[in-house]
């Protein structure tokens, strides 16, 4: 697919509308007890952005605790064992506490704390890495906070769940539904329903209701925007010139979005999501909302209206994806549009692919990558061969793989 | 006589006798098909005044663990929301002639179709739709589907809502306004929240619809004391683990007929 003739006459700068809509998809399906407190965030945040004092503030938070910028590195060994486009990476596994998360976490939990009068927060976490990064910016902060977590994830990602402790969040463990993403997502925002006189949702993906899908893209494109300075100088390790592709996986969406939404206007840069494949698009067990024609339909889950893997009437799907972080049933609504405006594109990678990128990082250019990212790497190890070798593809490296070691170990042996 | 019409035609024969609405939830489908029917019909022989009829949904957002665990057990015994308008109609077969607002979140009505949804459901005898994860803002389809069929659109209001939310609310809501009591989910609570009587005063101001509480509400004494308040009282939670108790329908017909003396005022001294 191609997507040089689209995008000339559509204005990215004017999603969301002021109802919360990217085009069809997006708005506020909450119930009522929530909504003043949206207008509350929707405020806080309008004003936020405008307040070189905040914004001076988060700048140098990101400067001195984060370690932004984070670096571009060229894949020299990657790129030569595939043949074919050069590829870079944006090194987000070495922001502060491993992932691209700690982007959105340390905003939202400035302006909380700077322009909301809350005292609590709370958050969800699939993979713990958002989790992760919320616990640093409570203790960072000195705010009170209670992540949800799934039980299986909580199995899935052992590690994650005592960092957090050891930040001193409490992690509450959640039993219903699939026992994953959706479910400490459902679980937080009866939290919030319940506290939400004091207490703000950390939610940590661009998706849920508006404000948060515009609110965690704008925090998150601190990565596109360094990144298109990065590509375009040598001295930071850039090729000089701007990528032919950006690859990036896409649960939620929230590293996609921060990457790609900086290059929207470079119509020359395609824009390429990767979702989880799980164990196939037939077979099933996948997080795939957009390669599923059957299951993944327009849909509302969680507050926001887009695509989602559910049954016939409604009932949302349970998913698989080796990585917890991609394992959710929908996908934020400026992907949704996106896609519809012919702006950016959507593949998938499957688990047995997706270690295989895994293994090629590691072995290749010696960084263990989060199985999330590792599903970007995965697309790149079909992609690349088919590009020229002057072409360039800049894939985002969202997170580090610490945590995933025991999923990996158990799944190709822990005896190599 | 159209859906919002028999609702509106409760809440103003109640109003002459001083007597509050009943207005029990029982979750479709929970614990079987067969004894969810039971548990409607025993509602309605007990007293209730109007009936929310609840088409279960696999992420109930606004809903406590009790309710939760009473969809989840639907869903898993092949529960659908046609089957959930299908058992209505065969309600009204039997002759259970009280009304019938379908509660649901959005997703299944999406999938179902927003038309589609509002006119099965009004042939199948429903009169009034409240959808806790539809604010009005987002109801630009199916709340004309539901006026174009007669079916009353209620929507609901909670502690923090601003008053230019009450008066949006007050403009988009038919039949009456679910007025939520606590900030928070579904679920019994021991005490009834002391904000009660002034966030009910300030939703007066702005509408004369009849409100109803719900949210937290599950003995006689408790229905009594918001009957003072408003024109209709809800419970749910408390009916629903009834219903799945081991002595199933009659314990639901038991504690229906404390609630609803207490919504009628008709409570022994």
């Amino acid at each position: 697919m191609t997507l040089s003739t689209t995008s000339t006459n559509v204005n990215f700068g004017a999603v969301p509308d002021e109802t919360g809509r990217f085009g069809p998809y997006g708005g506020k399906y909450v119930p009522e007890t929530l909504m003043p407190a949206l207008d509350e965030l929707e405020e806080a945040y309008l004003n936020a952005r405008v307040d070189k004092e905040f914004m001076a503030e988060l700048a140098h938070l990101q400067h001195t605790y984060v370690g932004r910028p984070t670096p571009l590195t060229y894949a020299r060994r990657l790129s030569e064992e595939l043949g074919g486009a050069q590829i870079y990476l944006k090194r987000e596994d070495l922001a502060h506490s491993g992932a691209h998360k700690i982007n959105n976490a340390l905003g939202q939990a400035l302006l909380m704390k700077r322009k909301m009068g809350k005292t609590r927060m709370v958050a969800e976490t699939g993979a713990g890495q958002h989790g992760v990064a919320t616990a640093t910016a409570a203790a960072l902060l000195g705010i009170d906070c209670i992540v949800y977590m799934g039980t299986v994830d909580m199995e899935r990602q052992k590690p994650n769940v005592f960092r957090m402790q050891l930040l001193g969040t409490e992690v509450r463990s959640v039993d219903s539904g699939s026992q994953t993403l959706k479910d400490a997502i459902n679980e937080a925002i009866r939290d919030w329903v319940t506290n939400v006189e004091t207490t703000h949702y950390l939610l940590g993906s661009a998706l849920g209701p508006h404000p948060y899908p515009a609110m965690v893209r704008d925090f998150q494109s601190v990565i596109g925007k360094e990144a298109y300075s990065q590509m375009q100088d040598p001295a930071e390790g850039g090729p000089g010139r701007l990528p032919d592709a950006i690859v990036a996986c896409v649960g939620g969406g929230s590293n996609a979005i921060g990457i790609f939404h900086p290059f929207l206007e470079e119509e020359s840069v395609r824009l390429i999501g990767v979702e989880a494949g799980g164990h196939g698009i037939e077979d099933g067990a996948h997080a795939a909302r957009f390669a599923d024609p059957e299951r993944g339909r327009l849909g509302v889950l969680q507050g926001t209206k887009s695509y989602v893997l559910q049954d016939g009437d409604g009932q949302i799907a349970l998913t698989h994806s080796i990585s917890a972080g991609l394992d959710y049933a929908s996908v934020g609504p400026e992907h949704s549009w996106l896609r519809d405006v012919g702006r950016s594109e959507y593949t998938y990678c499957t688990d047995t692919q997706t270690l295989k990128g895994f293994s090629a990082l590691c072995e290749l250019e010696g960084i263990i990558p989060a199985l999330e990212s590792a599903h970007a790497i995965g697309y790149v190890l079909e992609l690349a061969p088919q590009m020229a070798q002057d072409q360039v593809i800049l894939v985002n490296l969202s997170g580090r793989g610490d945590k995933d070691l025991d999923t990996v170990m158990q799944t190709i042996g822990g005896d190599r | 006589m159209r859906g919002v019409e028999r609702i509106e035609q409760v809440f103003r024969q109640l109003n002459k006798t001083g007597a509050a609405a009943f207005m029990p939830y029982h979750a479709m489908g929970y614990p079987t098909r067969q004894q969810s029917m039971d548990v409607i019909a025993a509602l309605a022989e007990a007293g209730a005044d109007l009936v929310e009829f609840g088409i279960p949904h696999s992420d109930p957002l606004a809903d406590g663990p009790t309710v939760q665990t009473a969809t989840y057990a639907a869903l898993v015994g092949g529960t659908t929301v046609a089957d959930c308008l299908q058992m209505a109609r065969e309600l009204r077969d039997q002759g259970v002639d009280t009304p019938f607002c379908a509660m649901s979140y959005y997703n299944p009505i999406l999938a179902f179709g927003e038309e589609r949804f509002a006119k099965t459901a009004a042939e199948a005898g429903i009169d009034g739709l409240i959808v806790p994860d539809l604010p009005p803002g987002e109801s630009e389809l199916l709340e004309p589907a539901c006026r174009a069929v007669g079916l009353a659109t209620v929507y609901m209001l909670a502690p923090t809502s601003t008053e230019e939310r009450i008066k949006s609310v007050a403009r988009h809501s038919t039949g009456f306004i679910y007025l939520v009591s606590v900030t928070g989910i579904t679920g019994a609570r021991d005490e009834l929240p002391p904000g009660l009587p002034a966030f009910v005063e300030r939703v007066r101001r702005h509408t004369d619809l009849p409100l109803a509480v719900g949210f937290g509400i599950s003995t006689g004494p408790q229905a009594a004391k918001v009957s003072e308040m408003v024109e209709g009282v809800i419970v749910g939670s408390a009916l629903v683990k009834a219903a799945g108790s081991e002595a199933g329908v009659d314990a639901v017909r038991t504690l229906a007929e404390q609630l609803a003396a207490g919504s009628h005022k008709a409570l022994p001294e």
